[in-house]
């Protein structure tokens, strides 16, 4: 599981920073998508992998740490991706508006010679 | 607690002054004077206290445990400024009241000064070293406000700006300075440190701070060499000349050097430093002062030398001098702020202040003249006024220095005031001689309540002058005492002394000055110079002017070769520094490979992320001409991260990043419509270049490198077993101390509630910020059209008006099906809400449920009828969630808690049962409003761009116009 986990997240970043070095502005809002996600799984499993471990300390059960995952980075993940959409809108009402402005979809707003 | 009030009334008075209507010159200059009156008087009933030795103090705990308190203390040296500083101001209220046009806008003019005031009582009366700086930066940055009160002329901008620059440098050595003798003297505390002198000045560090603190007065005092911003601040107002370079500003400096006196002063160091600023300053600012043709600067240059005065005398360190300096700086102030308004009333009637052109106004403005001529006389130092007998205390000093043969310093003070006799003739010499009849109008008398405050200085100079023991002494004796302590020696204010060497060199003075200026106005025709003689080359304005050319060169020059504009070289470093970190992790990263956990694989998941990765890969090669391929193929990649958070045991992660998940896409499809297509560069018959594709290569290998590290540092975290972190609090404390069991829930809305208010407050203003950019959007001319898509026959909305969409909607069956599913969605949403402090759910996925189940309805039965059907304010919600999240964390302070604190009630109803009614329900109902609303109102605002372009009269109408023909 660790392996697919490490390399899941390799693959989506690598993926994420190509698209980002890309000069055309909507090839850079998916490569921030793909970069969240792949930043957004590498701080949930610093809190490592558990499986049927829900934080749901229901009053049942005594609190053990080992019973259930861990909560902290679950509770930053969740908050870094509602934050993250709202950066993707913000950031592609700027893409938007930039390619009304300055006629090109280049992220510097202007086209260099010879470009993809 | 009465220092307090010296202090924030000029404060609160400016506040006020600044709300008062624009032309409310009388109520404003009433206002400003009642508070410099109510200081003054507060102050003058202390003197009985201050005059006895003790010393006034008011402290405020600030920082106790750094040993850092607010202090206010008041003795007799920072009695006799703060009447100085309360009293010209009261004058120069007055005085301003007359002066300033009714078209000046004049509540900035009374709350700058105002608050001006402020800033020098602060500096007065501030018992603790930081604190003093920090009013110090104060009265820097409302001189600057205040010299460029004129904005409009680029004389005032360049002359505020220029003083603001030297001073506030000066400021920042001070503040050093001041840090390096708190430390030697292990106290900020102004009395602790004034015990320390012995300690300080055998100190390794004694000479840095004394030249550091040096810098800091002597840039405020306008010392040589940083004279020059002085004269370049005459731009100002008259009134605010008179204040600032009569009596305050300027005398900061003094100030504090005569403060910091008993612990600096009396070593060689001291005497060369200080000493040396002021014989340069105050010969040079002299000789200037005969040659310039402006009243104004001659004043300005005039004040530079005696300032210079005052520094030498302070240099001297002796304590008969010190009580000289104390002396010529009440005696300065007071012949230099009459002078000023003088000059004030002078350009005011005849609308010059030029020398050249002026003369003969004895005859026009006699009371005036008489005015200005005693007080340039006490200037000269003329016997029976105040100026004479600071001077002669100078000169007496002056012999002192050094041996009996080194006669270098009593040369310098008798060319001194050679000079200043000289150019005090020169300033009288506009009242006589013919009057210049050019002008239409002759100029009169001022108003009488205009001249008063030149009168009132002018009688005080006389009073001194002639009166000197009776007047003055109580008052100079406190002051002095507070700087000397009991160490007073014996000094005699009297007129006087019977004949002997200070007389000499006074007469010496006046003979020389007269016979000099006779001289210089035989043979160097005064009126027709323009540069200086000798001096002309000193030019410290060229050099500031220089020195902040070649800054903002070297600055452009630096942003040149590190910075760039464009925005993929910084990805590629700031990627580089990312990879480089994650490699100086790898390589301190103990691996100890006996404590190895791992987890079986499962193969279900392993094909999950072969789907999800391929998807990646997938959108990162299809992005730039396959648009919506890449968006379903990202998709695909998010479904696959929200089932592993689901799978990983985290169910509300998974919940919300499915429900972003679909909510970006529909944004991103919205987007789309926006963006022209984009034709290959196959078809286009484009080759790559070399260079392209180097790029690419380099791209492609930074992008492999990246993904490969952050797979290693993933993979050795997570084989690494769990270690204790701050996780088991919060699992042991959510239920019994949060009230509910969902541990992520409770740490979003109680363990960390304040987090969650910030993000909820970013969130509301990304929306707004989406909601104003789309205000002004001008899409680009390309996709200006109706897209073909939307034209097409086969859509019925293609032949829909907008009103005709509101009444039938535009999916219609769909539509139906959808209606019946909106309540249940909300009901699913309401479900989630409610149950989320317990189980997953919350404000989160609960608004992004309602959101999208609002959304669907505007995709299929189209905004019109939505919109026509249900007012859905998206602001509304923005604001009573963000309202009630911050109400609901206020609620906690009624009981006494800090804000934010929680509480879980439970409440038995009749037919409900037992209720779980925790307070932060109401913060997470804050959540939800708050996450429906920017959602909402991003999507409205973006999808209402695709209405407002149908509106212009299109290509519908033109087709419906077919229809019917057909």
């Amino acid at each position: 599981m660790e392996l697919i986990l490490a390399l899941a997240i390799g693959i989506l970043f690598g993926s994420g920073v190509w698209l980002v070095l890309r000069p055309r502005s909507f090839q850079v809002i998916t490569g921030l998508l793909l970069l969240s996600y792949a930043v957004n799984l590498f701080i949930f499993i610093t809190g490592r992998v558990h499986i049927n471990k829900p934080p749901l300390t229901l009053p049942e059960q005594a609190a053990t740490a080992m019973q259930y995952a861990d909560p902290l980075p679950q509770g930053l993940v969740l908050t870094a991706i509602v934050i993250g959409f709202a950066t993707t809108a913000l950031y592609l009402v700027v893409l938007l508006g930039s390619r009304g402005l300055t006629g090109t979809d280049h992220v510097d707003g202007k086209e260099r010679e010879h470009d993809e | 607690m009465l220092l307090l009030l010296l202090i924030l009334l000029p404060f609160i008075g400016a506040i006020a002054a600044a709300c008062m209507p624009a032309h409310a010159r009388n109520r404003e200059a009433w206002f400003a004077a009642a508070i410099a009156l109510s200081g003054l008087l507060i102050t003058l009933s202390q003197f009985a206290v201050v005059s006895e030795g003790s010393i006034l103090r008011y402290e405020i705990a600030w920082l106790p445990a750094y040993d850092l308190n607010l202090i206010f203390r008041m003795d007799g040296l920072a009695w006799l400024f703060t009447v100085l500083i309360q009293g010209i101001c009261l004058l120069v209220v007055l005085y301003a009241r007359y002066y300033m046009s009714p078209k000046d806008p004049v509540p900035r003019f009374f709350a700058f000064l105002l608050a001006f005031m402020g800033a020098m009582q602060g500096v007065v009366l501030s018992g603790n070293l930081i604190q003093l700086v920090m009013f110090w930066e104060l009265t820097s940055l409302t001189s600057f406000l205040l010299i460029g009160y004129w904005h409009h002329r680029p004389d005032a901008r360049r002359g505020a700006r220029m003083a603001f620059t030297v001073t506030s440098i000066g400021g920042l050595c001070l503040l050093i300075g001041v840090l390096l003798l708190g430390h030697i003297a292990g106290s900020y505390d102004l009395d602790k440190v004034l015990l320390a002198g012995e300690v300080i000045r055998t100190h390794a560090w004694y000479l840095p701070t004394l030249i550091l603190i040096a810098l800091g007065a002597l840039t405020k005092s306008a010392q040589f060499p940083f004279h020059f911003w002085l004269p370049h601040a005459m731009a100002a107002p008259t009134p605010v000349s008179a204040y600032l370079h009569s009596a305050t500003m300027v005398k900061a400096g003094i100030f504090l050097l005569m403060r910091l006196w008993p612990v600096l002063a009396g070593t060689p160091e001291w005497t060369w430093i200080i000493g040396t600023a002021g014989v340069c300053t105050m010969l040079i600012g002299a000789f200037l002062a005969i040659f310039q043709h402006d009243l104004k600067g001659l004043l300005a240059y005039s004040t530079i030398s005696h300032l210079g005065l005052i520094t030498c005398l302070l240099g001297i360190g002796t304590p008969l001098a010190m009580v000289a300096a104390i002396f010529h700086t009440l005696n300065h102030a007071t012949f230099k702020a009459s002078l000023f308004m003088a000059v004030g009333i002078i350009d005011h009637e005849t609308g010059s202040r030029d020398m050249r052109t002026l003369s003969g106004l004895r005859r026009v403005l006699p009371y005036t003249a008489t005015l200005a001529i005693v007080a340039s006389a006490a200037m000269a130092g003329v016997p029976l006024l105040n100026g004479f007998l600071s001077k002669e205390m100078f000169f007496a000093e002056a012999l002192l220095v050094g041996s009996a043969s080194n006669w270098w310093m009593s040369a310098a003070a008798v060319l001194m005031a050679i000079f200043g006799v000289a150019y005090s003739l020169r300033f009288i010499q506009v009242f006589f001689g013919p009057l210049q009849s050019g002008d239409n109008s002759t100029p009169h008398e001022p108003p009488r309540w205009m001249r008063f405050p030149v009168e009132l200085l002018v009688l005080c100079c006389l009073i001194v002058g002639i009166l000197p023991e009776l007047s003055i002494g109580l008052l100079l004796g406190a002051a002095a005492q507070s700087v000397l302590g009991d160490a007073i020696p014996e000094y005699s204010l009297a007129i006087w002394h019977g004949v002997n060497l200070p007389l000499v060199m006074s007469v010496l003075a006046f003979g020389g000055g007269v016979v000099f200026y006779r001289w210089l106005v035989a043979r160097c025709n005064l009126k027709l110079r323009d540069n200086v003689p000798l001096l002309h080359r000193l030019n410290g304005k060229e050099a500031y002017e220089t020195t902040m050319l070649l800054l903002a060169a070297g600055a452009a020059r630096l942003e040149r070769w590190l910075g760039t504009r464009r925005l993929q070289p910084q990805l590629v470093i700031l990627i580089l520094l990312g990879i480089s970190a994650a490699l100086l992790m790898l390589w301190y990263l103990p691996t100890t490979l006996s404590a190895l956990q791992f987890t079986p694989i499962n193969l279900p998941f392993a094909l999950l992320w072969l789907v999800g990765c391929s998807c990646a890969i997938a959108a990162a090669w299809q992005a730039k001409y396959h648009r919506l391929a890449a968006l379903i193929l990202v998709g695909g990649t998010g479904i696959v991260t929200s089932l592993t958070f689901l799978w990983l045991s985290a169910p509300d992660v998974a919940l919300t990043q499915l429900m972003v998940e679909t909510v970006t896409t529909i944004l991103l499809l919205l987007g789309l419509r926006w963006l022209p297509a984009r034709i290959s560069a196959r078809k286009l018959n484009l080759v790559a270049t070399s260079r392209d594709k180097l790029r690419r290569i380099r791209d492609l290998s930074l992008a492999i490198t990246a993904g490969v590290v952050l797979t290693l540092v993933s993979y050795i975290i997570l084989i690494q077993p769990e270690n204790q972190t701050i996780s088991l609090f919060f699992l042991e404390k959510s239920l019994p101390e949060g009230g509910g069991s969902n541990v992520v829930n409770v740490l979003l809305v109680d363990f960390r509630n304040l987090d969650t208010l910030g993000e909820i407050t970013v969130l509301s203003i990304v929306a707004l910020t989406v909601y104003a950019l789309l205000r002004r959007f001008r899409p680009a001319p390309e996709s200006m059209r109706i897209p073909p898509q939307q034209t097409n026959p086969v859509d019925p909305a293609s032949s829909q008006l907008p009103g005709e969409q509101a009444a039938t909607g535009y999916l219609q069956v769909p539509a139906v099906y959808l209606r019946l599913l909106l309540p249940i969605i909300i009901v699913v949403a309401i479900y989630f809400f409610m149950r989320g402090h317990n189980l997953p759910g919350g404000g989160f996925i609960a608004g992004l449920i309602f959101a999208v189940a609002l959304i669907i309805q505007y995709m299929l039965a189209g905004t019109a009828w939505v919109e026509a059907r249900l007012k859905l304010q998206p602001h509304r919600w923005i604001s009573i969630g963000l309202g009630l999240a911050t109400l609901s964390g206020m609620g906690a302070w009624l009981f006494g808690y800090p804000f934010l604190t929680t509480h879980t009630a439970h409440v038995t109803l009749p037919l409900l049962g037992e209720l779980h009614l925790p307070s932060a329900f109401v913060f997470d109902l804050g959540v939800f409003a708050v996450v429906v609303g920017t959602t909402m109102l991003i999507l409205i605002a973006l999808a209402h761009q695709a209405v407002r372009s149908h509106r212009i009269p299109g290509q519908s109408n033109e087709y419906r116009a077919q229809q019917e023909q057909k």
